[in-house]
């Protein structure tokens, strides 16, 4: 590589030179803006402000839970407040958030590209993205929507509310997801630097590229079902509602089959970080690249293949659920097969126990458990008496917060030097990071033991034999929220206060780090030539 | 929580309610499998992180990493045990599971009807009740279907669930090892008062069982027509009827009998025996002016002696 590594920071109060921050200023050219790197920065700011409000959701939720009978809220409300907080999470933030704002951002980058291979395209997603968003908004403020964030007919085609209003700002969301996934695998097949082969891409790649094709491959189907019960709602057409002739189950069948596959939209790139993370923390070359690679394609099929196992005991037949309960243990194979080299990628490093290596060893200590907890739902006969219950919160936390929000916070704290060209107060981000660890675990572990002690999901009022549990549960949820409000001023105030950020403040090897901090609109001066691997540290050393 | 559905559900260990049915030991077999797996991998991945963090942390800017990137013999190893693993686990739960699918051919048959927020319990003989009520040590089928939404029927000291389903037939079946009352939960998610949709298993001895069965075949002993009356309004129709002169999602049944009603088409009738027990079987033939054709027939759920009761009491709403 052509660059020097600077390691130190450069002297200053701010960051030097002309950086696509500075390049061009008012709002108005942000909102005109066809730079991956600004789109990616209006996507972070975006998608946080959703992980706000269903955060917030959350915990209204768990405060309602705190005893028996009526505390804040009445039983609608309370209907109405889970559900918007699933499907914020789910919608607006789980599934944009790590596509849009941070590969977004370094996907390009770390392929050596001016930008992605549609600009505009990608612009265009984001300005869906937010029309989504507007269309969901209405429809909580006009209706209410109180279905869960499954929509499970026939309740959802016959309650009264926004669900029309919900389902089409789900269905507007989707093509934003469709267009990004596109944009990111023409990128990754047109746009890699010179002798950057595929097995040279960063494993964030390989994980982004995987959830690109089933982004591109199964939204469609969502908004096909989500347009079925559009027109049931609107138009009487049964398809869904027994009463009109339809069957309520047909539609579980086409909601996870886009809504399975979306669950590794959700965890994949978030296990991309991980291993790019993980790396450059412990400075140690990543343990089997290839393993890793194909883990995250293999994932990305196998998703496609377990939907029923959401059904075992929704009436489908016994054969399909044996058939799903079979494919699904498959699943936990590449699963497995991450979590052994990212084990073995510590030995022999040089750990380093920074924020992002915190966040990222939580993430290796929760997804554990989410994944372990994964195989009693998968055994049908366990099922069986786990289905909806709490043990099924517990364990998709687990998964999706313990998983996907940890690595995402690894990821922003990994790249926020990069985007912003400051670094945050490390000390600050260590507390943070412990307390929405502690938090997490004391919000949800428990969940596990009342789940499989009986207690159902989706429950305003309960029986008095949970009330400790849950009472713990809501406590936990406090300390997880002031973790946020401690991370959340970090952040912020660093982004005007923090020290200025070198180009390469953790001596990571791939092309991100060879760009100053923040990058120049065009990312690097000359186009970069790759002739090593994205974890080979020794070129780093032999460099200095 | 007050409410006369909520039994409670009693723990067996730590983690599960305690086996109240045949299949249970079956299915907590899986259970157990999956939980000293867990408890294994678990202690043993956390362990060898918190062994690494310790014994790789970083000393200094220099330090040399290892470059070892790859072992086939241990990548291999690492796939195939747990793929070995995966197929046993599946085969414990798969066994399990298929005998809990496959009711025993002798097997006592009850019909369930789920609505929003209430279980029915429909007995060979017609008796409709709130619980249900079975021998112990009998094989117990439940033919289950819903009048609106998803419901779904657990009982967690059973380990039986099954959604019920609108237009369709679902089936449970169980066989109660232990005397007692057991908790019933729907746990499909359906609207307002999903939580409060609560039932309860009352485990009898057969004898017992067959005496509270016969007891419901005709009108219960010492108590007037009016009075047995009385309790079924209260149970079956107060929800939309009141009996103080104020109209609710139905029409008030004060003074109801003997009345000129005018109807949705226009028409006249006479409030009589006739026309009470027509609209309580049939209730959308003839709706009264003003009111939504919105209840749900009752055909099939009431007995000839308990709609007497019923029409008794309404003819005393004076």
């Amino acid at each position: 590589m052509a660059e020097s590594l600077p390691i130190s920071a450069p002297h200053g109060a701010t960051p030097s030179g002309t950086n696509y921050l500075n390049a061009e200023k008012g709002i108005l050219s942000w909102l005109t803006t066809v730079d991956h790197k600004r789109i990616g920065v209006m996507y972070l700011v975006s998608t946080l402000i959703a992980f706000g409000a269903g955060g917030f959701f959350a915990l209204l939720v768990r405060l309602e839970l705190i005893a028996v009978g009526q505390q804040i809220m009445t039983n609608k409300q309370y209907n109405q407040a889970f559900t918007l907080h699933g499907a914020i999470m789910v919608f607006l933030f789980i599934i944009p958030s790590i596509p849009g704002a941070l590969a977004n951002f370094v996907l390009p980058i770390m392929v050596g590209a001016k930008d992605v291979a549609f600009p505009r395209l990608n612009l265009m997603s984001l300005y869906i993205y937010w029309l989504g968003a507007i269309i969901c908004l209405g429809a909580i403020v006009g209706g209410g929507i109180d279905t869960g964030w499954t929509f499970y007919t026939p309740y959802s085609s016959t309650v009264d509310g926004g669900v029309v209003a919900m389902t089409m700002g789900v269905f507007v969301l989707g093509f934003s997801s469709i267009l990004t996934g596109l944009n990111f695998i023409v990128t990754l097949h047109k746009l890699r630097a010179p002798g950057q082969d595929w097995f040279r891409l960063p494993l964030f790649l390989w994980a982004t590229y995987a959830t690109s094709i089933i982004q591109v491959l199964a939204t469609p189907v969502l908004a096909i079902t989500m347009l079925l019960l559009a027109a049931e709602r609107l138009f009487g057409l049964g398809i869904f509602d027994p009463a009109l002739g339809g069957d309520p189950v047909l539609f579980q069948h086409f909601f996870w089959f886009y809504s399975h596959p979306a669950v590794y939209i959700m965890i994949l790139p978030g296990m991309g970080i991980i291993s790019d993370v993980l790396s450059v923390h412990a400075r140690r070359k990543i343990f089997g690249y290839r393993a890793i690679a194909y883990s995250s394609v293999a994932l990305a099929l196998l998703s496609f293949l377990v939907w029923g196992h959401h059904m075992f005991v929704a009436g489908q037949s016994e054969l399909a659920s044996t058939i799903f309960s079979f494919l699904t243990f498959f699943v936990a194979i590449p699963s497995g097969v991450k979590v052994f080299n990212w084990l073995s990628t510590m030995w022999g490093g040089s750990i380093s126990y920074t924020t992002p290596m915190l966040f990222t060893l939580s993430f290796l200590f929760l997804f554990t458990i989410g994944g372990l907890t994964g195989v009693f739902l998968g055994m049908l006969s366990v099922d069986v008496h786990l289905h909806d219950t709490y043990f099924v919160i517990a364990h998709f936390h687990y998964v999706m917060m313990g998983g996907t929000v940890m690595a995402f916070l690894a990821g922003l704290h990994h790249w926020y030097p990069k985007m912003f060209g400051r670094m945050y107060n490390e000390t600050l981000g260590r507390i943070s990071c412990l307390l929405v660890f502690i938090g997490f675990n004391a919000t949800f572990f428990i969940q596990f033991i009342m789940g499989s002690r009986g207690m159902p999901r989706r429950y305003y009022n309960y029986l008095d034999q949970y009330q400790s549990m849950h009472a713990f549960s809501t406590v936990g949820s406090w300390i997880l929220g002031l973790g946020f409000l401690v991370m959340l001023y970090n952040l912020l105030t660093s982004l005007t206060k923090g020290a200025v950020a070198p180009a390469n403040p953790w001596g990571g090897v791939s092309l991100e780090w060879h760009t100053p901090s923040p990058p120049p609109t065009e990312n690097f001066h000359d186009t970069p030539t790759v002739n090593n691997g994205p974890y080979d540290y020794d070129t780093l050393r032999s460099a200095k | 929580m007050n409410d006369k559905n909520a039994v409670g559900v009693d723990l067996g260990t730590f983690w599960l309610p305690r086996q109240s049915s045949t299949i249970a030991a079956e299915m907590d077999l899986g259970w157990d499998v999956a939980y000293w797996l867990s408890v294994f991998f678990f202690v043993g991945i956390v362990a060898a992180m918190a062994y690494f963090m310790w014994r790789y942390r970083r000393r200094s800017e220099n330090d040399i990493t290892s470059t070892v990137d790859h072992s086939l013999p241990i990548e291999i190893t690492w796939t195939v045990i747990p793929s070995i693993m995966c197929v046993g686990l599946f085969l414990v739960g798969f066994k399990g599971y298929i005998n809990a699918s496959i009711a025993p051919a002798e097997s006592y048959e009850v019909q369930v009807r789920a609505q929003k927020w209430s279980w029915k319990f429909i007995y060979p003989n017609g008796t409709v009740a709130d619980e249900l009520r079975v021998p112990l040590g009998k094989p117990v089928r439940l033919i289950m279907s819903s009048t609106d939404v998803l419901h779904s029927f657990y009982v967690p000291e059973f380990r039986i669930k099954a959604d019920v389903v609108p237009g369709n037939y679902t089936t449970v079946w169980f066989e109660a090892t232990e005397l007692g009352e057991k908790q019933i939960f729907c746990t499909e998610y359906c609207g307002d008062d999903h939580s409060f949709m609560l039932a309860s298993v009352i485990v009898l001895e057969p004898a017992k069982f067959q005496e509270w069965l016969q007891s419901t075949e005709g009108p219960p002993a010492g108590v007037s027509p009016v009075e047995h009356g009385q309790k079924l309004f209260a149970r079956n129709c107060a929800s939309c009827h009141t009996v103080d002169g104020t109209a609710r999602v139905g029409p008030t049944l004060l003074k109801v009998f003997g009345k000129d009603e005018k109807l949705a088409d226009g028409s006249t009738v006479k409030v009589d025996e006739n026309y009470l027990r027509e609209s309580i079987l049939n209730p959308n033939a003839k709706v009264v002016f003003g009111f939504q054709p919105v209840m749900s027939p009752f055909k099939g759920l009431l007995k000839d002696h308990e709609l007497d009761a019923l029409i008794a009491y309404i003819k005393e709403l004076k």
